[in-house]
């Protein structure tokens, strides 16, 4: 009953809201505006007042450490599940996984330590949604952590009670669990952000799952190889592929000429994403071809240093590109720099007269 | 005035829309006012813009209607600017609720939902705040509350809806600019509304609805005048799962990649290694 009463009352609150505002709330004139004044307008060619119409992204700095780490440890997951069955190498094999699965349980803290509340982090698996990448990218997160305990627990059970059934089973299930989120999970981070509003991003849809999950190896085998395989030859190749590709994607990113990637190549954010560039394709390239021809190991460590850097940049440049792209009101407005305008009527003006 | 004589007399199933008519629109507010009464949101604080009379400059976690103050370029007249050449003109914004919505497919833990009204609904007491549909939204509507840790946005009042009342802001618009009703009906009044507009000379009256766009309409329709762009509305808004094929795709073709060339370096160079170390 209270609550009836209560209703009634607000009810009566909007009725005298309306009524005051009827009463007093047409507005009479614009400001006073002194002629020629560089005050902002609203026009078709200004915008909003140059208001953004995008919201920025509101990500913690922890985020683009999840995207360095779970590529790694996406990369790593898939390293410890084959190198001992291809390669024969038990010892590199095991580190992987142990490392694979330390990544997963790093890169659930830092998803959770970025949620606005972090209380509610198992929400996340309330549904599945496909058509979601964040949501798929929490189900494959939770499988490869599944996955990569699976295969660290066969690990230990074997060197307690030694080899049997179960534990090949296990081993088994979580050779195949790796290898399958593995996949997905040191490289989903590029649909993420690429299947967006903003710009810079969304122009960036298939050039940026394969970058980010080229950085995801290159980390992964820098992580291998400064944890001691440093003499590791698979390691090395895998390391200059990752490099050559990612100067590869280096070179299209400045070859293209696009309005929307201005933030990757201009200012703060431009020149993290170009240094990523650097230490991620050239550099580790350099190093490593150099590493085949000196026999000291500082090379090698060297490489691996770049590249970890220019994973770890690589993700903080672009996603910091992200946020100044969501400020350029002009994209979604479909709106041309006024200057520029002017300047092609200018021109065209001018041909026009000389043509004449 | 009692509740059952405001009944909108609108079922859940059916679809509910707002008109928005700016060319009735005299920026009084009271939608704002209104909006924050009913919700209970927040405070903006009061900071002065110098951008006309809009002092709140976009939708966000607190603001969930908006009036847009456009003001355009003055023209001279005797004396400083001519006052009566000068363009000015209000519009309320608000949340879109898209036909297909770009935050309620980004949502990762189903917080956001479609009505039984065809709105779309954050549920507050479901969101984690990963911020995932802030970036989602082609519209720049949903924000998160940096201080709550959870998303906000404008909730359709469906809670009056479904105790048969308008919308806080539609009851408290004084000229009838914010209209609500079922949005065929509104798609309707809309089309008479412009023949009306535009036999009066206001040829730049336009309707704005982007049917024809990967969102499939809105259900929040906008009577503007003049380009889109002064209200700060896309001219052709996108969704973003528009782009999930291709990104999916490339992720795709760049796994197998990788899992062959780890594959290929273990089998190759990976064996010789340790027999060679012994």
């Amino acid at each position: 009953m209270n609550q009836l009463v209560k209703e009634e009352v607000r009810e009566e609150r909007l009725d005298a809201i309306r009524e005051e505002a009827e009463a007093r709330g047409s507005m009479g004139s614009a400001g006073i505006r002194p002629t020629g004044s560089p005050m902002a307008v609203a026009s078709p060619e200004a915008g909003y007042y140059g208001q953004p119409l995008l919201k920025e992204p509101q990500w913690t700095p922890l985020i683009p450490v999840y995207f360095f780490v779970g590529g790694a440890t996406g990369a790593l997951a898939v390293i410890g599940s084959l190198a001992d069955v291809l390669g024969g190498d038990e010892e590199l094999a095991r580190k992987a996984r142990w490392m694979a699965l330390g990544g997963t349980a790093i890169s659930s803290a830092l998803l959770i330590a970025d949620l606005g509340t972090p209380s509610r982090f198992l929400n996340m698996l309330r549904v599945f949604k496909p058509q979601s990448p964040m949501s798929v990218g929490s189900w494959v997160l939770s499988g490869l952590g599944a996955s990569a305990a699976a295969s660290s627990l066969a690990d230990l059970l074997e060197d307690e009670a030694g080899g049997n059934g179960a534990v090949e089973f296990l081993r088994a299930a979580g050779r195949a669990g790796c290898v399958l989120f593995g996949m997905p999970f040191h490289n989903y981070s590029g649909v993420l952000i690429g299947a967006s509003v903003i710009p810079a991003w969304n122009s960036r849809i298939r050039s940026l799952p394969r970058e980010f999950g080229m950085a995801g190896l290159q980390s992964a085998v820098s992580l291998l190889e400064l944890s001691g395989e440093i003499d590791n030859d698979a390691l090395n190749v895998l390391g200059l592929v990752s490099a050559v590709f990612e100067s590869w994607e280096g070179i299209d990113l400045l070859r293209t000429r696009d309005r929307r990637l201005r933030p990757a190549k201009r200012g703060l954010s431009g020149l993290l994403v170009q240094l990523a560039g650097v230490f991620s394709g050239p550099v580790p390239i350099a190093l490593r071809v150099a590493s085949l021809f000196i026999k000291d190991r500082r090379v090698r460590q060297l490489a691996a240093v770049s590249g970890i850097l220019g994973s770890l940049l690589m993700r903080y440049g672009w996603v910091s590109a992200g946020t100044a792209s969501s400020r350029d009101w002009k994209i979604p407005l479909q709106i041309d720099g006024p200057a520029k305008r002017l300047d092609s009527r200018a021109e065209d003006e001018a041909t026009r007269v000389a043509s004449v | 005035m009692s509740a059952e004589m405001d009944s909108t007399g609108i079922l859940p199933g059916e679809v509910t829309a707002f008109l928005t008519d700016s060319t009735l629109c005299i920026g009084c507010k009271a939608c704002e006012v209104a909006c924050k009464e009913w919700n209970g949101i927040e405070a903006d604080g009061l900071e002065l813009t110098g951008f006309s009379y809009d002092n709140t400059t976009a939708l966000g976690h607190s603001t969930w209607r908006h009036v847009k103050f456009v003001e355009g370029t003055p023209e001279p007249g005797i004396g400083g600017n001519h006052p009566g050449k000068i363009s000015w003109e209000f519009s309320s914004d608000v949340c879109k609720h898209c036909e297909v919505a770009g935050c309620l497919e980004a949502c990762p833990t189903g917080a956001l939902v479609r009505t039984e009204f065809g709105g779309v609904f954050l549920q507050p007491d479901i969101c984690n705040g990963c911020a995932y549909c802030v970036f989602a939204c082609p519209f720049g509507v949903v924000q998160k509350n940096e201080d709550d840790g959870r998303a906000f946005k404008c909730t359709f009042c469906i809670d009056r809806q479904k105790a048969g009342l308008e919308p806080a802001c539609a009851k408290a618009c004084p000229t009838e600019s914010i209209k609500f009703g079922r949005l065929e009906d509104l798609r309707d009044e809309a089309n008479r509304r412009m023949d009306i507009l535009h036999s009066r000379g206001m040829s730049d009256a336009r309707l704005y609805d982007p049917v024809d766009t990967s969102v499939k309409g809105t259900h929040a329709i906008f009577i503007l005048r003049g380009e889109p762009e002064m209200y700060n509305l896309p001219p052709h808004p996108e969704v973003p799962t528009v782009y999930l094929k291709e990104g999916w795709k490339s992720a795709a073709i760049e796994a197998v990649a990788m899992v062959a060339a780890v594959a290929a370096s273990f089998l190759v160079w990976g064996k010789s290694q340790r027999n060679g170390q012994g």
